[in-house]
């Protein structure tokens, strides 16, 4: 069994692509730093990653796959699931091992899996753009906090920028305490340290103190909205929590006492 | 903006669920400087669902729950007693813009009860649209409903500020439309369908030769068939939509199973439950003809007059057709693929598009999404378990009985699922 470790970032994952490669030898598992060894292994590589070979073995797929196959490789990446990165290393390899492209050979489960994992992320991509909610400041910033399962937030950027182009705001990962500003010209990333933060990136909610002055009305309208819309005489919490799951309730205005 | 929004908002919205279409889909249409919003195509999308399951997209709402008409359907008919409030232009146009900016909405679905005649009210209609796009910017969706009887030129003006337009149907046979609903006629719902019709084709030409030519409802439009609060027959509901569909610019028909709003009326069936499975078979049969290729004869016709409620439509079709199964799903085209149940548009693409490179079995299907519960009676691949029967050997009576949901297993049939093999 070979093992490789590598700094599990998107770009050490085609690091170890070009170092097997060239080592002639292709790992059975992926490691990070600090991840417990299996008791037997034949070999250990530690990769280091560089940003050229990385780029060369990227060049040398696009040659191979279509670049919405590209696309989905960065996508499902974004999951974080610890089985990914194995997944989109074999893939690689296929795809540079195969005459023609493999990218709709669903019958192959490398293929297949990757496709659901870029599902998945991409499901979290519309989750983001239909239950995020913001919340008007007394500076005029639009703020939102959103947990994503995935880390889905970046592929939003463009569309928050796109749709909310005449109005500052924040979007917020609370899990993984980074978000997006976006000041009317361009978006940032920005991250607030544990010390700094302030209440309302502990609850996700703005403190009335903070609010603009209609805030308050507004989300009651939007209470008041949601409840009188619904007809009673067809309710259906199953589909209700099927469409809207729990998880995304604790940020949502529709769904606060 | 006060308080007093507050209660109008709750009567408003209260007089407007039930009307079903809320989808905010067909323009892609992006941000310029100085607007808000953009519409992302597709389906649009849904930011919250309400309790009864619905999504909602667009802040729903009517202008005014007075009527002069009396309907005898309609919760807001005249002869009935309720809360009654009317917005000013302003106040929805806020509402709509603040809405929007808090990513609770994809825009506005406004209608309204007729208040002095058809154009007068109408004209209110068109001004909220028009001050929305020129006063305030806004570039999300907006969805108006053309009222019963309005002019073209007003149906004109409401299609350059319109994404979509519709006029609801309600009541597929006339005689049954003028026995519950006396002040209308076949006449004022399909004449401003050809006005938004001709508009959206004119415009289309338009901007052919001239890039800025102005748009009129690019989203084409919509109409809805209330369904169950007379006799027709599911034939008669799908003739109708089938019909519309082959318009140019007809994109969706709404099915709604009627509530039993106004129980008084004797002219009206008095239902303890809205008839939810029955609607979603027809939603199903519309799939049928917009995504499969059915032609609506083939769903049903005189000796099949009502689609069965136990099992869905692309089933029973396939039941009474048992000749054209199995099908060998290593060979054969997309649109016999698109039959079987069991196999949905996404997997019968992705059958195609991997037995280039393998030819597929049990397991692969499996793994592609393809309900093999269903599928296995209908098909022949590789490594199809030998005890598998076809629905021939069986028989489709057989198959029927195999397939039926058990008794004991809850399934819940009112929900919109398009469990042909979606
Ligand atoms: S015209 Fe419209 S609002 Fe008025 S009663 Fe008829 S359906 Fe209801």
């Amino acid at each position: 069994m070979n093992i490789y470790i590598y700094d599990k970032t998107f770009d050490g994952l085609l690091t170890a692509v070009f170092d097997a490669y060239f080592r002639k030898t292709f790992p059975d598992e992926l490691l990070s730093e600090g991840d417990a060894l299996p008791l037997f292994y034949d070999e250990l590589h530690t990769v280091v990653t560089d940003e050229e070979k990385a780029a060369r073995v990227w060049r040398g797929l696009q040659k191979k796959v279509s670049s919405s196959a590209l696309g989905c490789l960065t996508q499902s990446w974004l999951s974080e699931l610890p089985e990914v990165g194995m997944l989109i290393f074999r893939y690689i390899r296929k795809a540079i091992d195969s005459p023609r492209s493999i990218e709709t050979n669903f019958a192959d489960p490398d293929v297949l899996q990757l496709a659901q994992i870029w599902k998945k992320v991409d499901g979290e991509r519309v989750h983001l753009m239909q239950f995020v909610r913001f919340q008007k400041a007394a500076d005029g910033t639009f703020f939102a906090a959103f947990e994503p399962q995935f880390n889905a937030l970046p592929l939003t950027v463009h569309h928050f920028k796109d749709r909310f182009a005449d109005q500052k705001w924040i979007i917020y990962d609370m899990k993984r305490r980074y978000g997006f500003y976006y000041d009317l010209q361009e978006v940032t990333t920005i991250s607030f340290d544990d010390g700094s933060r302030e209440s309302h990136l502990i609850t996700g909610m703005l403190d009335e103190s903070l609010m603009d002055k209609d805030e308050k009305l507004f989300q009651q309208l939007w209470k008041t909205y949601f409840k009188a819309i619904c007809i009673k005489e067809r309710i259906n919490p199953r589909k209700h929590r099927q469409d809207m799951p729990v998880r995304y309730w604790k940020y949502l205005t529709e769904k606060q006492r | 903006m006060n308080e007093n929004v507050l209660a109008k908002l709750k009567i408003l919205a209260e007089s407007a669920k039930y009307d079903v279409s809320c989808s905010s889909s067909g323009t892609v249409r992006s941000n310029k400087p100085g607007l808000l919003g953009n519409t992302v195509g597709g389906w649009g999308i849904c930011h919250s669902f309400a309790e009864d399951g619905r999504c909602i997209s667009l802040l729903k709402i009517m202008l005014t729950n007075y009527c002069i008409y009396d309907c005898a359907y309609c919760i807001n008919r005249r002869s009935n007693d309720l809360p009654r409030a009317t917005f000013s232009v302003s106040e929805l146009v806020e509402l709509t813009m603040e809405f929007y900016r808090r990513n609770y909405i994809e825009g506005l679905f406004l209608s309204s009860g007729v208040v002095r005649n058809p154009d007068y009210t109408m004209e209110r209609l068109v001004r909220v649209a028009k001050d929305l796009r020129q006063v305030h910017r806004f570039n999300g969706y907006i969805h108006l409903k053309s009222i019963p009887g309005a002019s073209r030129e007003l149906v004109n003006e409401a299609g350059l500020y319109a994404d979509r337009l519709s006029v609801n149907v309600e009541i597929p046979k006339e005689e049954n439309l003028k026995l519950l609903a006396p002040e209308k006629d076949h006449k004022s719902v399909f004449a401003p369908m050809k006005y938004i019709q001709q508009g959206v084709l004119e415009s289309k030409e338009e901007r052919q030769k001239f890039r800025h030519a102005p748009r009129f409802a690019p989203a084409g439009q919509s109409t809805q068939v209330i369904v169950g609060a007379t006799s027709e027959s599911d034939k008669d509901i799908l003739f109708l939509s089938s019909a519309l569909y082959n318009r140019p610019t007809m994109k969706r028909v709404y099915y709604s199973g009627y509530v039993s709003v106004n129980t008084y009326d004797k002219r009206l069936p008095a239902l303890k439950q809205p008839p939810l499975v029955r609607e979603n078979r027809l939603y199903q049969a519309d799939w049928l003809l917009r995504f499969y290729q059915f032609k609506v004869d083939e769903i049903v016709d005189d000796s099949y007059p009502d689609l069965d409620l136990e099992i869905d439509p692309k089933l029973s079709w396939a039941l009474r057709h048992p000749e054209h199964f199995p099908v060998d799903i290593n060979k054969a085209d997309y649109e016999m693929l698109l039959r079987v149940p069991g196999i949905g548009v996404k997997s019968a693409k992705l059958i195609v598009a991997s037995r280039r490179f393998s030819r597929l079995g049990f397991y692969e299907l499996k793994k592609i999404g393809v309900v093999m519960k269903k599928a296995q009676y209908f098909i022949t691949c590789k490594e199809l378990p030998l005890q598998i029967q076809t629905v021939n050997e069986l028989s489709p009576q057989r198959v029927r009985t195999l397939l039926l949901p058990k008794s004991k297993k809850k399934v819940d049939e009112r929900q919109l699922v398009l469990d042909f093999g979606e």
